[in-house]
């Protein structure tokens, strides 16, 4: 089997710190491959050295069998064969179209191709009708499907992804990951993502790097990586609302998980000694007053942080432990939620998942 | 006090509305000599500019970071050079004895222009050269990785930083039209009947003043603060159009 991307024993160092060491992995052709871990792991370094952009301190990249140089020459012939996602989304400032169809004028293709080309891309990241459009006017979901489509317009054999749903909305998420699912699909390009978020990892990728202080700690099938011992998971998953603890089931016959610092999650499920838990965001209630429900897990708290997403607003509640809960934008503003507002949470046994 | 501010006011609306040759002329000249020290500023402190922005010195040897870091330094000193100090260089150099006294410049519009570019160089390689500086990293990247050349790459980078570069030479056209100190030492704020040689607004004001036609230099601020706001209007909404997220 020969890989379309293979790296042996790759190492970089930025100012004497290094920030990779002895990298050694391939990809095949075809396969949606994530690289996981958390902030500072290494991952970015790692893609911008695929894509050319920077250049190891040591050891080989090898495309389709032959060995990279780093000759300007061949750093631009390889990268015309790849595309790339930035996470720091950047437009240029002109209308989508040209945005989009960048990557093919500098190819020296004009016309009607690019046109084909462009509004072909556009139906896939859903934003047919946006071609008139100034880039910089749109939301921030809107502007990372623009970013993708520029990648993808001119189908490149390996797609690298920095991150590519970080901080977007579930509207977004879904429609980068479809249409991500669906090149990979029709296209049979091959994908190399970084991403902290598993789940996303398990829904897309066939295979997975799992990188933590520079060092690929462990490679191969997804489920071989969610099976590692769950604390080495949490460290590494900046997975929001993952909690670990030691889990009891009560007379009730559900689990009751001790995470520490005075909070108590109940589980729909029996469970005993080390667990680790995941809340998702948008499963967790929140409100200014405590809420009679059916809810068995309820907290009080306060709002820590407040971000933004455009029509839904992420919040960071301190309650004994850090939750990040999600809201629509409608109802946060109704709430009238500031920094330090006193707010309550409530979620359901049923909605906590074991990692 | 109250009829007599009024009086003053209506009668500089009149002076300003009346055309007056001598008014036009002052104007007129002001405009040309700023106009075309910013021009030959864009074409020398652009391109300067550019360059030091795409980080073109961003070499590992300390040498050439050290002679980089020296000339940044230096451009952000001139970009607040006292006109004054410009002025009275520029004079020493054209004054009949100076070096280049033989060519006989001294007290012409070129002169002052002289002066003028040497104080609007460092401005429009500053702007510029931070303009290109704050984009060149992303868009060179971005450009780059979506297939282009460096050459390719470098071109987005300028065009990216268009804003920018309009900016510098806003900015320093602003600084022109409104200098005096340079220009009154080099060009002598000369009048010949109502033909400005070289008397602008800025220094037109400095004499009327001194003689306490007050009427004039009201009528000639107004005229400089109307084109300062025009500036800075243009300035604001090129800002704002520009804006990013």
């Amino acid at each position: 089997m020969t890989f379309l991307v293979e790296t042996q024993g790759l190492c970089k160092e930025y100012s004497r710190r290094e920030v990779l060491s002895d990298i050694s992995f391939g990809v095949e052709s075809g396969e949606i491959f994530a690289l996981i871990g958390p902030n500072g792991a290494g991952k970015t370094t790692l893609l911008r050295i695929l894509d050319l952009l920077d250049e190891p301190s040591s050891g080989t990249v090898w495309f389709q069998g032959v060995e990279v140089s780093y000759s300007p020459r061949n750093r631009q012939v390889l990268r015309r064969r790849m595309g790339m996602v930035f996470q720091q989304t950047m437009l240029f400032n002109t209308s989508v179209f040209n945005n989009v169809a960048y990557g093919l004028r500098v190819r020296g293709i004009n016309g009607k191709d690019v046109r084909d080309a462009v509004e072909e891309m556009l139906r896939i990241v859903q934003l047919e009708g946006f071609e008139g459009k100034n880039a910089l006017k749109l939301s921030g979901g809107e502007s990372q499907r623009v970013a993708l489509a520029q990648a993808l317009v001119t189908e490149p054999e390996l797609l690298l992804l920095d991150e590519p749903t970080a901080n977007l909305d579930p509207r977004n998420v879904s429609i980068v990951e479809e249409a991500l699912s669906r090149i990979n699909r029709e296209r049979k390009t091959t994908i190399i993502m970084t991403t902290h978020n598993m789940f996303q990892a398990e829904a897309l990728a066939d295979r997975a790097a799992l990188l933590m202080e520079g060092r690929i700690e462990r490679i191969g099938k997804l489920k071989d990586i969610l099976m590692l011992p769950s604390k080495v998971l949490t460290k590494f998953a900046r997975l929001e609302n993952v909690f670990s603890g030691v889990a009891r089931v009560s007379e009730e016959g559900v689990s009751i998980i001790d995470v520490g610092d005075g909070v108590q999650i109940e589980v729909a499920l029996q469970r005993h000694g080390n667990v680790s838990v995941h809340v998702r965001p948008e499963d967790i209630i929140l409100s200014t007053q405590p809420l009679i429900s059916s809810a068995r897990n309820r907290f009080e708290g306060r709002v820590s942080e407040i971000s933004d997403l455009g029509s839904i607003v992420r919040l960071k509640v301190e309650a004994g432990k850090g939750f990040t809960v999600q809201v629509t934008k409608k109802s946060f503003n109704e709430m009238q939620l500031n920094l330090n507002s006193t707010v309550f949470l409530a979620f359901k046994a049923s909605s906590v998942q074991i990692v | 006090m109250q009829n007599s501010l009024v009086e003053v006011l209506l009668r500089v609306v009149q002076l300003i509305l009346s055309l007056n040759p001598k008014i036009l002329n002052i104007t007129l000249l002001s405009l040309r000599v700023s106009g075309t020290a910013v021009l030959i500023g864009a074409f020398i402190g652009v391109p300067i500019g550019t360059i030091l922005g795409l980080g073109q010195f961003r070499a590992k040897q300390s040498l050439i970071r050290f002679i980089d870091l020296t000339l940044r330094s230096v451009i952000n000193t001139f970009m607040g050079l006292p006109p004054v100090v410009v002025g009275l260089i520029v004079y020493l150099l054209l004054t009949t004895s100076g070096p280049l006294g033989p060519l006989g410049l001294l007290y012409k519009p070129v002169a002052m222009i002289i002066t003028q570019l040497i104080m609007v160089v460092p401005i429009i390689v500053g702007v510029t050269m931070s303009a290109v500086g704050s984009v060149e990293k992303a868009v060179r990247e971005k450009a780059l990785s979506l297939g282009a050349t460096d050459g390719q790459a470098a071109r987005m980078v300028l065009k990216e930083a268009r804003m920018g570069l309009l900016t510098a030479i806003i900015v320093a056209f602003g600084a022109a039209i409104s200098e005096v100190g340079g220009i009154m030492i080099t060009g002598g704020n000369i009048m010949r009947g109502d033909e400005s040689v070289t008397r602008t607004l800025t220094t037109a004001i400095v004499t009327e003043t001194e003689l306490g036609n007050f009427d004039l230099a009201i009528s000639l601020g107004i005229i400089l603060l109307t084109m300062a706001f025009a500036i800075n209007l243009a300035l604001t909404v090129i800002q704002l159009r520009g804006v990013k997220r």
